[in-house]
């Protein structure tokens, strides 16, 4: 019952970031047309710039959450202003590719900086430690992710559907030439919106630091799972996105408890099988 | 009277089509003047030339005295132009309400919330429903709606009634007349051409890109046989 | 836009003629190549190359990216090395159980993929790859991170010894003759003219009547069969099969050559195949991050070079004179 507990407590973990970071794909790929290979880079990047600005100038997690995803949302905006921006006109297939190169180079650059083995990162002193449930002992810094990271889906969420920027972002995703010409400034909009995306992957990355070590792989290994909760969840739907990569995550713990060999995979084997009966995927509103 | 907008010699192309070959047209403000044309001739592409929506452009666009040429797209509707296009553009994500009120204000002036549902009860009723939940009429009427609310000078309208049952064209030539009489300057693109009698002070004679004509509504029905050759009716 | 469309008409024929020069000289340069070059180095560029072509089958010519077709390269090398190694078959009958084996792989991956539209059929032909590379790890028979090794090249037909390095090469120059030669075949025949038509526009095969998602399934499980076959000849050439050919890297880095060398032309993969392992020998010597490179190459190429070396070729003045025509 323990190993049960424990692994849905790790399945829930690993759904917050599945969670986080197919959010922030479908919110790319919704107004940009753009599949994000960087994103796993840029989730990199914020766990490293966590690490980095311990290591360098002494300033911890706390700090870290609110400076990593800024500076990694400023990097993404000025990559959109120069670079992505001229594919949009082009068949998407070339923002996959061009994305991919930005994510290898990121990737290489680290890992030629800093070697591929992790670097540690400790858990912040305020979240150390745990709670002793009754039925399981929780970690809190593992409570802490789960819930933050809800927080963070839901009002991501909250802002996309209810606020007028976020009426803006939903109207300039189905007509972008239309919302323009009333005199709302698109191009921007898409720049604020990669940068958006990038800077949530960032934080996803500094939310993993203390978890997982903080590797220049860690971005590719992710990448090509939430990929496969995109395809699950459908990336027209912000909400499914959010729910498939939490019931994805889960899914994973619990094979790891029934049937662990397959637990890295298990989530590519619910991806065909969504593609069997239900190729429009568990939400699905685009083709 | 200087025109409030003034088009010389302009050409545009969708790629590779040459669609405009120099159109020439002037629109003095307060008037409500209508392009006449077949299918294809050139109309819509003259609307979004004007707009910017069509980059591929060459001539002169002035506007309230500025050259519209060299203007951004997102930065044209602060001049104090709208464009309402052919298919409405009622966007499904958001409710009516949503789409009311995303156009953001260009000037003072513009209609306020209250006045637009006075104008348009039924707007009011449905303001919840999705965008796109709303019958073809409802789109039109809230298409209009959310372009007076911005307080521009001069509305762009393709083909309002385009598709739409006699009763609610009936009912947009009241707006029309409304929005006319608060001093609204309209350039209208419409191949009903009995609809934009009621309205229109002015037309203009669209064919193969350019103009062909120029009448105002008094001589409507002499031009009737010049008309019914170049629109094919 | 100049029409220079007029001035091009009269040279119908150069193009016929221009190209069996080339195909000529390229032959010629590639029999007499052993005795410039070491053998090893240009069995393993020919290798990618068939690869390369193989794969730009599907992007170049029926407009589909997929991104996990190291699984049938580098599960045709498994296979072959298995059957080779476990199973004492001869080489060409090793290469046989290679292209099979792919090409059913091919089957199973392609029709999931072809479910989805689009940039979703990237996603899911990466994701699927994946799952293969997991299973390649932990199964048996693939002696997980060590790979199979010390893969005997035997002797082809019963009595070539593959094991001497000009008759491999003379074999490897042969597969990839054929192997370019089928391609070629199947872009000129009418079913290749059907795969372009999908690429160009979808929506209007359908409305012609093709059943377009059995077309791009027959072309998903060729180019499939076509990779396992340079996956195979490379099992035997370098007489390993280890997790790296089944790795997304390995999907990149096809799609790199691809790209670099021209989507959409026959022989632009093989320059780009050319390039990319004459660039990887050089650099993997030196210190120097080869991800770097390889990642800042594809945003150029992306951002400023989509046509490719062989494209951009024809596309200058002189391939236009050539009577090369241009396409996008």
């Amino acid at each position: 019952m323990q190993a049960f507990l424990g692994q849905l407590l790790i399945g829930l973990i690993n759904g917050s970031f599945y969670a986080l970071l197919s959010l922030g794909l479908a919110i790319i790929f919704g107004l940009l047309r753009v599949i994000n290979f960087a994103h796993g880079a840029q989730y990199m990047l914020g766990a490293f710039f966590a690490w980095l600005l311990l290591s360098y100038f002494g300033l911890g997690y706390w700090p870290a959450l609110v400076i990593a995803p800024i500076a990694v949302g400023l990097v993404g905006a000025v990559i959109e202003r120069t670079m992505l921006r001229r594919l949009y006109t082009l068949d998407p297939l070339y923002g996959l590719l061009f994305t991919f190169g930005l994510a290898l180079t990121i990737e290489g650059t680290f890992r030629y900086l800093y070697g591929a083995s992790g670097q540690p990162y400790a858990t912040p002193a305020a979240l150390a430690g745990g709670t002793n449930l009754g039925f399981m002992f929780l970690p809190i810094y593992r409570g802490w992710v789960i819930v933050f990271s809800l927080v963070v889906c839901i009002g991501t969420w909250l802002v996309i559907e209810k606020t007028k920027l976020g009426s803006y972002l939903r109207a300039a995703t189905e007509n972008p030439v239309l919302v323009q010409s009333f005199g709302i400034n698109v191009p921007f909009l898409l720049t604020l919106t990669y940068a958006l995306g990038a800077a949530l992957a960032a934080l996803a990355g500094v939310l993993a630091a203390p978890i997982y070590q903080v590797s220049p792989l860690m971005g590719s290994n992710i990448i090509i799972v939430v990929f496969a909760v995109v395809v699950v969840g459908g990336m027209g739907s912000i909400m499914g996105a959010i729910v498939t990569g939490y019931l994805l995550g889960v899914a994973e713990g619990l094979t790891k408890v029934f049937y662990p060999e397959a637990s890295n995979i298990v989530i590519f084997v619910i991806m065909a099988i969504v593609l069997l009966i239900r190729p429009a995927g568990l939400f699905g509103r685009d083709a | 009277m200087k025109p409030l907008l003034k088009v010389s010699g302009l050409n545009a192309w969708y790629g590779e089509s040459h669609i405009l070959h120099g159109v020439d047209l002037t629109v003095g403000e307060g008037e409500m003047v209508t392009l006449l044309g077949r299918n294809g001739v050139g109309k819509t592409t003259t609307l979004r030339s004007i707009m910017g929506i069509v980059r591929k452009r060459k001539g002169e666009i002035s506007f309230t005295g500025a050259d519209l040429m060299k203007v951004p797209l997102h930065r044209v509707a602060p001049h104090g132009l709208g464009f309402i296009p052919e298919e409405r553009g009622i966007f499904s994500t958001l409710s009516v309400h949503e789409n009311l009120l995303l156009p953001p204000a260009v000037a003072k002036g513009g209609m306020t919330i209250d006045e637009i549902f006075e104008l348009f009860p039924n707007l009011y009723e449905r303001r919840s429903s999705p965008g796109t939940k709303l019958s073809g009429g409802e789109q039109q009427m809230l298409a209009i709606a959310r372009i007076l609310r911005t307080g521009v000078r001069m509305m762009l309208l393709d083909e309002p009634t385009e598709g739409l049952a006699p009763v609610i064209v009936q009912r947009i030539g009241d707006v029309l007349k409304t929005l006319k009489q608060r001093g609204m300057t309209v350039l209208l693109v419409e191949q009903n051409f009995r609809f934009a009698s009621k309205v229109a002070d002015r037309f203009y004679l669209m064919d193969h890109g350019q103009m062909v004509g120029e009448f105002p509504v008094s001589e409507l029905s002499a031009r009737m046989d010049t008309l019914h050759d170049v629109l094919g009716v | 836009m100049t029409l220079t469309l007029d001035i091009e008409k009269p040279k119908e024929k150069n193009p016929v003629v221009v190209q069996t020069v080339f195909l000529g000289i390229g032959l010629a340069l590639l029999l007499l190549a052993p005795l410039f070059f070491y053998p090893v180095f240009l069995m393993k560029l020919l290798c990618f190359a068939l690869f390369a072509c193989a794969f730009n089958l599907l992007l170049g010519y029926t407009g589909l990216l997929s991104f996990g077709h190291a699984a049938f390269f580098g599960g045709a090398a498994y296979f072959t090395a298995h059957a080779v190694k476990e199973w004492g078959l001869p080489p060409e009958l090793g290469i046989l159980v290679g292209v099979v084996g792919a090409a059913f792989l091919g089957l199973i991956v392609g029709y999931l993929a072809i479910r989805r539209q689009g940039i979703y059929f990237a996603m899911i032909t990466l994701a699927l790859a994946q799952m293969f590379y997991f299973f390649c790890l932990q199964a048996e028979f693939t002696k997980g991170e060590d790979g199979i090794q010390s893969v005997p090249r035997g002797h082809l037909f019963g009595f070539i010894d593959l094991s001497q390095s000009t008759n491999m090469y003379y074999f490897v120059l042969g597969v990839f003759v054929i192997g370019v030669a089928i391609i070629w075949r199947i872009i000129h025949s009418p079913f290749g003219m059907i795969l372009k038509s999908i690429r160009e526009n979808e929506t209007r095969a359908v409305s012609l009547g093709y059943s377009v998602r059995n077309y791009k399934l027959a072309a998903f499980v060729m180019s499939a069969a076509l990779t396992g076959l340079a996956g195979g000849v490379k099992a035997l050439v370098f007489q390993f099969a280890t997790l790296t050919d089944v790795g997304w890297q390995m999907s990149g880095e096809v799609i790199l050559m691809t790209l670099l060398g021209g989507i959409g032309t026959l022989i632009g993969p093989l320059f780009g195949a050319g390039l990319v392992v004459t660039l990887q020998n050089y650099l993997a010597t030196s210190e120097f991050p080869v991800t770097i490179i390889t990642g800042l190459v594809f945003m150029v190429c992306v951002l400023v070079f989509r046509r490719g070396i062989v494209g951009e070729f024809y596309h200058s003045r002189l391939g236009r004179k050539l009577g090369f025509e241009h396409r996008q």
